[in-house]
């Protein structure tokens, strides 16, 4: 008993660091942004006129409506693009599992501005695809317009989130269920769905709390699609217009957050009063078995179709990076490796900066998200809520106001030993990315932790462990999965974010890819090599993701050799 | 587990000096901070140049774009770190100048014309000097014109045709400096009414309207759109690098000099100084020559030797008829953009479809004439054409603060919401769109 309240102060200590930490980083900085809203432009006193001068217009009513529908229509193609790749590769002995899983993560990580060029390359109204099928068959399709193209472009971007959290969910799931199962009957379908399925929940209701957050708050893609009647690119032409203050774009801010946190709500909701976790730990994941031949073609056919389609913005990426000039034609009028050379006798700094930043900001994530995790579901602290929905809220913030928040906050503070204000200095560039990515490891963690039965911790600490022992020796080994695909989720998008660290770069020897992409694609000559880097980008970013799953299967791996070694020892 | 200890151990000594060689690195040393929003290739010739002249000075380009340039002084002021802005818009150094967040300087570089054109090449007040002139015109894409058989657009009035519906592209002004000098200058060459009677014909032929100025040329180079509305520089880097693309001044245009400034509390005046010395002098003027760059370089002499392909401003070579006002363009420079957002940015489909009616039933009624269809097509161009507000009310100065930035004192008023004013015109001009298309329609319905 005496562990047990000593426990709960360690706890209680790691929430007030964090909430310390979101306090400062977070709220304060968007607070003195976003109180712009709530101001009478006319009286400078507290008014709530500007939301209703929100939903008195038309455009904006407009704009809501598609923001939702969007998203609405993006999470269920996202979800039909990566049920089969997650079912497949944690299902059945699939040579090159590990290499889908990889590559189905690289659509996440879409440079900016030159990945809009490739697409636009392929697919636009006079791309590649089209100008062959206006030659073959007389007629092109709209791949790019409008709503429907928005929607196809953020599923084939945003869908690596169901996936990552569904494939680390199915792992997570008890063999033995399924066993029980099969005995009781249950076979092909019928299995997945009401046995296989539900089990994994947790983990598809968080990527698909994430895409929908995610689609609901993009600003790239229907900026790229140059579709304005969404809230997002509402919000961010409204603020970054020259000089202007006008108080909707911060409404609409504010209007965002509070709404990402509804819709995360409502995910909370309906996994709420259901227990997914299972006791059975370390020879879990579900039983893989062989394909049969017709069944391996079958889902090879399936899985390259599918890859095929998500990874063509990166092959258009490709071409851009090698062609010379590529102008209203199928391919590159030429072939060169010019771009390359450019890149790297420059892009060193580029390189090691995003990796020295991502890296940082995606442990740092981790660290944070599974303390969150941990005080919401394991403590009954007063108000331990709070840190999952400040957590969470971050998705929300638009780029540039976390940024404009940060120059206001922080550029009057000096930093006693850099001598210099935290807002010039580059560790801020890594708690902005912290900040912005924190969300996506949240989820991924908060799911792997629900997925551990408490009993487990409730054994250990009969056993005499301390609950900071139990947390260490127990809870985050046997979250390893979902802390990884919260790692991997947030170092590749950081890796390539660009909206609050454009704000934030004070030297160009600080700056990461994303910016030197920027840089480059403001000139015409520069779209090769802005391609180029974005190739880097990728290939870096997939490498990292690699690793982290050869160090997941890895683990996996020992703690089977371990439980094996205890059974024997037991025999 | 003890292993595991070593290697946490091991990754926070490296983190730990990761940190200390990111501090170590960025030791005092005599520097020059630059913020622009010029691209790569032209500061780099600049900085590799201005450091050859300067050894032990190093020069640190801050790229953001014009507006977020803006905001970073404007947030960073307190604790000013940057020396130069050095960006287009004229209008983005009025914004700082009005902060009261640039200094003065006097240029000692002689033989630099006072005007280029009608426009001032300098501030009258002396706080931001022009180094290059630039125009806006039209960028096309040879081998998109081709393929779709499009005549070259020669003046404005010629992108209002049918035959360039879909074809168009261009930026928006309150998204893009530039883009805003070009509206301007057209507003102010052709008058209140019959500027946005163009800029609505223009945009209802439009295909998109680009998040950012660059986006225009980007779009034409890869051929997403046939003809792009853009700064002339644009047009021929794009052209030097090798895109099968062309471009050409319409007679309606202004000469816009780009600027640098130094910014207030500039913590290296004298780099700062010595960088603006060497812009403008007839080496540093010879550097905007660069095939990646080409510029209008301010100093006449050049026209007669290295800069002889260029267009000479200084000859009239370049027809500048408009003398841009630059007061005026300032006093209503938010409700220009505001308005033209909400006349065509965020209602372009619907002004797409009455002008894709209007189109038709023009064509319907060149074959078949009826002179009450005609009628009726002249009333939807005059629904389509309509603007909310006159030119008087949008120099109105109490109308206009209704767009400005921010209430300078507690005590300033302001009566009515930039939200209220805008839902208004939306409606009207949601109304006239569709009105004008229904009456198309029915015009195209009697010819036939």
């Amino acid at each position: 008993m005496a562990a047990q309240s000593r426990g709960q102060w360690g706890a209680a200590g790691a929430g007030l660091a964090v909430l310390i930490l979101l306090l400062a980083f977070l709220v304060i900085p968007v607070a003195k942004v976003v109180y712009v809203a709530f101001v009478d432009v006319n009286t400078g006193g507290f008014t709530l006129l500007n939301f209703v001068d929100f939903f008195r217009t038309s455009l904006f009513r407009e704009s809501f409506v598609n923001s939702l529908y969007v998203a609405g229509m993006s999470v269920v193609f996202a979800s039909i693009i990566s049920m089969p790749l997650a079912y497949f590769t944690t299902r059945f002995n699939f040579a090159g599992a590990a290499l889908i899983q990889t590559l189905g993560v690289i659509p996440l990580i879409m440079p900016p501005f030159v990945g809009a060029v490739a697409m636009q390359m392929l697919f636009g109204a006079n791309g590649s695809v089209n100008l062959l099928l206006d030659e073959w068959f007389g007629f092109t399709i709209p791949f790019m317009e409008g709503l429907n193209g928005v929607i196809l472009v953020e599923s084939i971007h945003y869908f690596p989130f169901i996936l990552i959290n569904l494939s680390a969910s199915l792992n997570n799931i008890d063999r033995a269920m399924e066993e029980s199962a099969q005995n009781l009957g249950a076979h092909g379908f019928r299995l997945f769905r009401r046995i296989v399925f539900p089990l994994a929940m947790p983990g598809f209701a968080a990527g698909a709390a994430l895409v929908f957050l995610k689609v609901f708050d993009d600003l790239g893609t229907p900026l790229l699609l140059n579709v304005n009647n969404m809230l997002a690119p509402q919000a961010y032409l409204r603020i970054s217009s020259i000089g202007i203050t006008d108080p909707m774009g911060y409404v609409i801010s504010v209007i965002l957050v509070a709404f990402s946190l509804l819709s995360l709500w409502t995910s909370y909701l309906a996994t709420r009063g259901r227990d997914y976790a299972s006791v059975q730990k370390g020879g879990g994941g579900l039983m893989r078995r062989d394909l049969r031949p017709w069944e391996k073609v079958g889902a090879w056919a399936l899985i390259l179709f599918i890859l095929a389609l998500v990874l063509s913005p990166h092959f258009g990426l490709l071409l851009l990076s090698f062609g010379t000039i590529w102008s209203f034609s199928v391919l590159p009028d030429g072939f060169t490796l010019a771009h390359y050379r450019e890149v790297f006798s420059t892009a060193l700094p580029y390189i090691t900066n995003t990796l020295l930043y991502a890296g940082l900001a995606a442990l740092f994530d981790v660290i944070v998200a599974t303390a969150i995790a941990y005080v919401v579901w394991r403590t009954d602290l007063p108000g331990r809520k709070v840190l999952d929905y400040l957590g969470t809220a971050a998705v929300a913030v638009p780029g540039v106001v976390l940024g404009i928040g940060y120059l206001r906050t922080f550029h009057d503070l000096n930093v006693p030993i850099v001598g210099k204000p935290l807002a010039s200095w580059w560790v801020i560039i890594v708690i902005a990315l912290m900040i912005r990515r924190l969300p996506y490891a949240l989820r991924a963690c908060t799911a792997a932790l629900q997925q551990v039965s408490v009993s487990l911790e409730e054994a250990a600490q009969n056993l005499g462990a301390g609950r900071f022992d139990t947390v260490r020796r127990i809870v985050v080994p046997l979250m390893a999965g979902g802390i990884a695909a919260g790692f991997v989720t947030s170092f590749a998008t950081a890796a390539v974010e660009l909206s609050a660290t454009i704000m934030l770069v004070s030297a160009e020897s600080d700056a990461p890819l994303s910016y030197g992409i920027y840089v480059y694609m403001q000139t015409a000559a520069g779209r090769g090599p802005g391609a180029a880097l974005g190739v880097l980008a990728v290939i870096i970013v997939g490498i990292a993701t690699w690793m982290s799953h050869r160090f997941v299967e890895r683990t996996r791996a020992t703690a089977e050799a371990d439980r094996k070694l205890a059974a024997a020892a037991g025999a | 587990m003890k292993r595991a200890i070593r290697k946490t151990a091991c990754l926070a000594a490296g983190l730990a000096v990761l940190l200390m060689s990111g501090v170590s690195a960025r030791a005092m040393e005599d520097s020059l901070v630059i913020v622009t929003s010029f691209p790569k290739d032209l500061t780099s010739v600049f900085k590799k140049a201005f450091e050859a002249k300067h050894p032990g000075v190093k020069v640190e380009m801050l790229k953001k774009k014009t507006t977020a340039g803006v905001k970073y002084i404007q947030e960073t002021a307190s604790n000013n770190t940057s020396d130069l802005f050095w960006a287009s818009a004229p209008d983005a150094f009025e914004v700082l100048k009005g902060d009261g967040l640039l200094q003065k300087y006097q240029v000692k570089a002689k033989g630099i014309p006072a005007k280029i054109g009608a426009f001032p090449i300098n501030d009258p007040d002396g706080y931001y000097k022009g180094f290059a002139a630039s125009g806006y015109g039209f960028m096309w894409n040879t081998r998109y014109m081709k393929a779709k058989k499009l005549p070259v657009p020669k003046e404005w009035d010629d992108l209002t045709k049918p035959v360039y519906f879909g074809h168009v592209g261009m930026s928006a002004p309150s998204r893009s400096g530039t883009t805003h000098l070009t509206v301007e200058t057209v507003l102010q060459g052709d008058g209140w009414k019959k500027g946005w009677a163009l800029w609505k014909g223009i945009g209802g032929n439009l295909k998109t309207v680009t998040e950012r100025s660059f986006g225009v040329p980007s779009g034409v180079n890869s051929g997403e759109f046939g003809i792009g509305i853009v700064i002339d520089f644009f047009g021929f880097s794009s052209k030097a690098t090798g895109y099968p693309v062309d471009f050409r001044y319409p007679s309606v245009t202004a000469l816009v000099p780009a600027n640098i400034a130094i910014v207030k509390n500039a913590p290296h005046p004298k780099n700062a100084a010595a960088f603006i010395e060497f812009l403008l002098s007839a080496d540093g003027q010879k550097l905007l020559l660069d095939p990646k760059i080409q510029r209008l370089p301010v100093r006449p002499d050049l026209y007669d030797g290295p800069a002889k392909h260029l267009p000479n401003p200084f000859k009239g070579e370049v027809a500048a008829k408009v003398k841009f006002d630059v007061k005026k363009s300032k006093a209503r420079y938010n409700l220009v953009n505001s308005l033209f957002d909400v006349m065509i940015t965020y209602r372009l489909d619907d002004l797409k479809a009455a002008t894709k009616a209007i189109h038709e039933a023009a064509a319907a009624l060149a074959k078949k004439p009826n002179p009450e269809a005609a009628k009726l097509l002249d009333e939807a161009r005059a629904l389509v054409a309509a603007v909310p507000i006159d030119e008087a009310k949008s120099m109105d100065a109490q109308f206009a603060a209704i767009f400005k930035k921010k209430r300078k004192k507690a005590t300033d008023k302001v009566t009515g919401r930039q939200a209220e004013v805008e839902q208004k015109w939306d409606e009207m001009v949601r109304a006239n769109y569709a009105k004008a298309k229904e009456l198309a329609m029915k015009a195209a319905a009697m010819a036939k």
